[in-house]
């Protein structure tokens, strides 16, 4: 009896050990170690054994279950190991194929550059105004020093909806509205982004509807050289530290002195090249001391306040900041155009 | 204004500076230089050469073949095909080896069979532009008009070794309209003297007003007129000098005396006119306003229809000039004019401006004297011509002139002290610094108990008070030597206001959800807005459109978004969403006469797929309820409470348009377009919103407040509803809301169905009820008993049957 444990437990080794499958790894198990298989047979029998034979058979018998048991629970790890792999296989995947997109607009460049522009002088203390866009005559220009008939008023062609009401051609109409709204009392301090127009035919540099943003400090002891310390400091948070400035004396109607700012050009670092057409500066903005009759039909006393205002083209800095060449496509709302900004 | 850098060193001394540094340096302090040119860079070996003969080409009718002297020691032989080309006549000739503007390189050729050793130059081909070029070379070559040394240096002898610098002049600086202003503002800012011009005139014993009588009968809209007499002149053309002054600053040379009033007119920047005064009419010159719809044919050969805000010089009988502006064709100096009547006078700005803009026309006067001459340059200016005049021409100058005079020649006098100059500028200058600055301006300048007595030239009509002697001594100290300092005001408080952070919050919300933001013109027509808002309702328009297209002020931010949307799709773009924040104009009035009421608006268009992943085979299209979620997003963000009602729109799908509604006041739209809107713009199904941003953020909630996480747990009851199709969700949920009082906490729609399983003209709601106590957990009885209260006011209230639970 023993011989037969012995032989069955070789077969069954073998067995265990061709098996590819759990299936065939159970059956093998079921056939083996069942109730009906030989083993348990070989059990059941021992009733014929000697007292002496009996407990050697039944030790030799848990032993040969045991250890098949092991074979077959070491095999069971291994197969399913093996089929986890090959399901894992299964699942592999092109890692290069393209990702899910996550859905993202785009901020106008026009509105980036009102916004960075906004931030960096509201965080000079400026706060942020705001003005119609119909504007009256007496706003846009005659309490801007520029009456009726003044020869300035051709620097900027209009469109009139009556004698008296504009589109207005700039946003410094903000200054006069917001000086009343400070009943003589400084200090001012505002910025206003806008949409102005102009009887301009469109073209890659002329566009009939722009933006600018105005600037406005008003105070008792506003010097000119302020002025100067302010756009230092906004060229520089702006454009970058290393960029220059430079006024030149200027003219506007509702300043004097007037200037014109001009800062190093990026592109030659100052060199000259196309694109500051060789002089190394870059026009930037337009800016000056108020004139006293603004300053009086705002309501400030020009005696006691002076103050600086300034002006700049928004579609300029957006076209200097990203290189565009055609102001057009501010406007053409081109997908092509408006998804490169999604970025920014 | 064209500036000649070789005329201007008549007047003041530079020859130590090149052009381009008198450039800079005028732009630095306040006049910009745009443009440097220097004149026959391009040309190079061009010599006078005396045309010995002139024969017929042996084999080309139009060709003419010449011997040249260039003073070597045989003649050029040039092949020439101007007209004008004759014998006797001294020429510019383009040598062999030499060049011309536009990389022409002179050759020796043969043309037709004949050697042409060089070029016989017209005007053009040496570069002059064809409008300053004299009619009588226009057509071919040039001749010079005096003695010329052949072989000599023809581009010396033309100005072509000049340099032109184009003045950008800001309107404030009229004075340097003329090459003396411009000389002045050099001499100021390089430190300098002016050396004005001679004049020398022979006059006879008989005066000017011995045979022309002077009456003005608007003194103030013409406070000067004189009238020079000059007698016997000979017209003919001008010498070489005048003529390429003239060419070099943009004027085309005409005769000796026509010449002469524009050399003058640019060398003072005073206008002057010559008539012909055998031509006149008349021997008085009566200055008056025009007649109303009296007519006046001006030199150019246009008639003009004038009104009685129009100054005229008339013969006492008829207009012979419009005042500052032109004359008139009957008085014109011609080639057999001898006697001529010189007018040097001051018209008032507003006159000639007003001239100029009702006529539309301008010319180099008019945009002199509407910015306002020099009162005392009138005077001078008319000797200088006299003088000019009298040497080219010949002719006797009458003594004086015949004149009316009522002009203000007085300077202004500016009040200032250092103390207000350096507070306006930051700067720490001495009484000595301004007062250098002073007398470089040429501006008088005394100082007195602390006070700067300044009196300020009439040539600068811009200076009148203390900011205008601010920005003179800071732009002659330097823009660049003012210090860089910081206000001294107290700090203020920056930032944006709460609605302008509301904005940007709005722009960071649709930007992040997938929308990119457009900015379009809000100029627009009636008709383009005409499938949303009829022809009836009153636009802003403007007066005098630049074209039909940008006629009136947008109501609706809608039409320029599909525009736009036309525009992708014609560009192979199907799948976009845009929207637009800005300004729309109202005005109930037909014909405007108060400022329209501003509303800024908020606009999206959605077309083709939300969303998709092309290679997964997924796709989402846009729908309403996309555009709607956007929308609630919106209202989400800005803590808008709204809802939206069904409702029908103009150019909007009548089934598939919603109102939003806040405060019982609509707020804004959202719907299809309508396929005929759609079509109109080739547009597949389209999907667009409009909200009243300015209402919205109005009526946005309180700030944030944290509520607790709830400590017991929640029950919730799925159940799906069989009713009316006409019954909306938005009733359902009112009643299950009304009915599950404080304990109901969610409502949601998960499931709707339409189809074989119910009935027909019915339709499945299911709702996924949520059900809380904040205060302890919720028992079984207690969920029970209000859900199927909820269930019985659902039966009650909307005919709902429970399909399953």
């Amino acid at each position: 009896m023993l011989e037969r444990l012995q032989e069955l437990h070789g077969e069954a080794a073998a067995k265990i050990e061709e098996a590819n499958t759990l299936d065939e790894l159970q059956q093998v198990r079921v056939a083996y170690l069942g109730k009906k298989g030989p083993i348990t047979e070989v059990m059941k029998s021992m009733g014929k054994l000697s007292k002496e034979e009996r407990p050697v058979v039944g030790q030799k018998a848990n032993e040969v279950r045991e250890n098949l048991q092991q074979l077959i629970e070491q095999k069971e790890s291994v197969l399913e190991q093996a089929a986890v792999t090959e399901q894992l296989k299964k699942e592999s995947i092109d890692v290069t194929l393209p990702g899910r997109p996550v859905k993202k607009g785009s901020r106008h460049p026009l509105t980036s550059v009102v916004e960075r522009i906004e931030d960096v002088f509201t965080g000079m203390g400026f706060q942020v105004a705001e003005g119609p866009e119909v504007e009256t005559d007496y706003y846009n220009f005659e309490s801007l020093n520029l009456p009726k008939h003044h020869p300035a008023r051709d620097m900027q062609d209009t469109f009139f909806i009556t004698s008296d009401l504009l589109l207005r051609t700039q946003t410094s109409p903000v200054q006069v509205r917001t000086m009343e709204k400070h009943e003589g009392r400084g200090p001012v301090k505002i910025i206003c982004p806008g949409k102005v127009y102009r009887r301009d035919e469109d073209d890659a540099t002329h566009s009939h509807q722009f933006m600018q943003i105005e600037g406005l400090v008003v105070d008792e002891g506003i010097r000119m050289s302020d002025l100067k310390g302010i756009f230092e400091a906004f060229v520089k948070s702006y454009f970058g530290e290393d960029r220059k400035i430079r006024l030149r004396p200027s003219f506007f109607p509702f300043t004097e002195p007037s200037a014109e700012l001009d800062i190093s050009c990026a592109l030659c670092g100052g060199e000259g090249c196309r694109t500051c057409k060789g002089t190394g500066w870059i026009e930037v903005l337009g800016a000056g001391m108020v004139h006293p009759n603004v300053l009086e039909m705002g309501g400030f006393d020009p005696e006691k306040y002076s103050g600086f205002a300034f002006g700049m083209g928004v579609e300029r800095f957006a076209m200097l900041k990203y290189g565009i060449d055609d102001i057009r496509h501010f406007y053409t709302n081109d997908a092509r155009f408006l998804e490169q900004f999604t970025r920014e | 204004m064209l500036i000649s850098y070789q005329w201007l060193s008549n007047y003041v001394d530079i020859s130590d500076i090149t052009p381009q540094q008198l450039a800079d340096e005028l732009t630095l302090h306040g006049v910009e230089v745009d443009a440097v040119e220097e004149l026959g860079s391009e040309v190079k070996s061009l010599t006078v050469g005396k045309v010995l003969s002139c024969d017929q080409h042996p084999d080309a009718d139009k060709l003419k073949v010449c011997r040249v002297d260039v003073a070597e020691e045989e003649p050029l032989q040039i092949v020439c095909g101007a007209p004008n080309v004759a014998e006797g006549q001294l020429v510019a000739v383009a040598r062999v080896g030499g060049r011309l503007p536009g990389g022409v390189k002179i050759k020796k050729a043969k043309l037709r069979g004949q050697r042409s050793e060089g070029m016989i130059c017209s005007l053009q081909e040496l570069g002059f532009e064809g409008k300053v070029v004299p009619k009588k070379y226009s057509e071919g070559i040039f001749a010079f008009p005096e003695n010329r040394e052949p072989g000599s240096d023809a581009k010396e002898a033309l100005g072509l070794n000049d340099t032109v610098l184009e003045l950008d002049l800001t309107p404030n600086r009229s004075d340097c309209l003329s090459m003396l202003g411009t000389a002045y503002e050099i001499a100021a800012v390089l430190g300098r003297q002016v050396k004005l011009p001679d004049a020398p005139v022979t006059v006879s014993a008989k005066k000017a007003s011995e045979v022309v009588k002077v009456t003005v009968e608007d003194k103030e809209a013409n406070p000067y007129y004189g009238a020079g007499m000059i007698q016997g002149v000979t017209i003919k053309e001008s010498p070489l000098w005048l003529q390429t002054a003239l060419m070099a600053s943009g004027v085309r040379p005409l005769n000796n005396v026509v010449d002469v009033t524009n050399y003058v007119l640019l060398e003072y920047g005073q206008p002057l006119h010559a008539f012909d005064f055998d031509r006149f009419g008349s021997d008085e010159v009566v200055v008056r306003k025009a007649y109303s719809e009296e007519k006046m044919v001006t030199l150019d050969g246009e008639e003009l229809l004038l009104s009685d805000s129009h100054l005229v010089i008339t013969n006492g009988k008829e207009p012979t000039a419009l005042a500052g502006v032109m004359g008139g064709a009957t008085s014109e100096v011609e080639n057999d004019t001898s006697n001529l009547l010189l007018e040097a006078a001051y018209f008032n700005p507003s006159v000639v401006r007003q001239a100029q803009r009702d006529l539309s026309i301008r010319s180099d006067s008019s945009i002199r004297f509407e910015k306002g001459v020099d009162p005392n340059g009138v005077v001078p200016a008319g000797r200088r011509a006299a003088s000019l005049i009298q040497q080219l021409a010949g002719g006797e100058v009458l003594d004086e002139t015949a004149e009316f005079d009522e002009l203000d020649r007085s300077e202004k006098i500016v009040r200032i002290t250092l103390g207000r100059i350096n507070s306006s500028l930051g700067t720490d200058l001495s009484a000595e610094n301004v007062l250098s600055i002073m007398d470089r301006l040429q501006f008088k300048a005394e100082e007195e108990e602390g006070e700067f007595i300044i009196h300020v030239p009439t040539r600068r009509q811009d200076i009148s008070i203390e900011p205008d002697i601010v920005e003179e001594v800071a732009r002659l100290y330097g823009y660049d030597n003012i210090p860089v300092t910081l206000p001294n005001t107290p700090s203020t408080q920056g930032g944006l206001s709460e609605k302008q952070k509301q904005k940007r919050k709005i722009r960071r919300y649709l930007e992040s959800s997938g929308l990119h933001e457009a900015v379009s013109y809000s100029l627009t027509t009636k008709e383009k807005e005409a499938a949303f808002i009829g022809a009836e309702q009153a636009r802003v328009a403007v007066a005098l459109p630049m074209s039909e297209e940008r006629s009136t002020l947008r109501t609706t931010l809608v039409p320029h978004l599909l525009d736009a949307l036309s525009h992708n799709r014609n560009r192979n773009r199907y799948n976009l969403s845009l929207y637009e924040m800005g300004s729309v104009f109202h005005t109930e009035e037909e014909n405007v006469s108060v400022q329209p009421q501003e509303e800024t608006h908020l606009a999206g268009a959605f077309m083709g797929l939300w969303e998709q992943h092309a290679w997964q085979g997924e796709k989402k299209a846009v729908d309403f309820f996309v555009v709607k979620g956007v929308v609630e997003g919106i209202l989400a963000e800005l803590q808008v409470v709204a809802g939206f009602e069904k409702t029908e729109k103009p150019g909007l799908h009548p089934g598939r348009t919603a109102s939003v509604v806040a405060d019982g006041e609509e707020v804004g739209w959202i719907g299809q377009l309508h396929p005929s809107t759609a079509k109109q713009w080739s547009l597949p199904e389209t999907y667009v919103f409009e909200l009243n941003l300015m209402k919205l953020l109005e009526s946005g909630g309180d700030e944030m407040r944290y509520r607790p996480i709830p400590r017991y747990p929640a029950v919730d009851r799925d159940i799906a509803l069989v009713v009316d199709h006409e019954v909306s969700a938005r009733e359902l949920e009112a009643v299950i809301r009304e009915t599950g009082g404080e304990l109901l906490t969610r409502a949601d729609v998960f499931d709707l169905y339409e189809g074989e399983h119910v009935e027909a003209g019915k339709k499945s709601v299911a709702f996924s009820l949520r059900y809380l106590n904040t205060e302890k957990t919720l028992t079984e009885e207690e969920v029970t008993l209000v859900h199927s209260q909820v269930l019985k006011a659902l039966e009650e209230k909307t005919g709902a049957v429970l399909r399953a639970q």
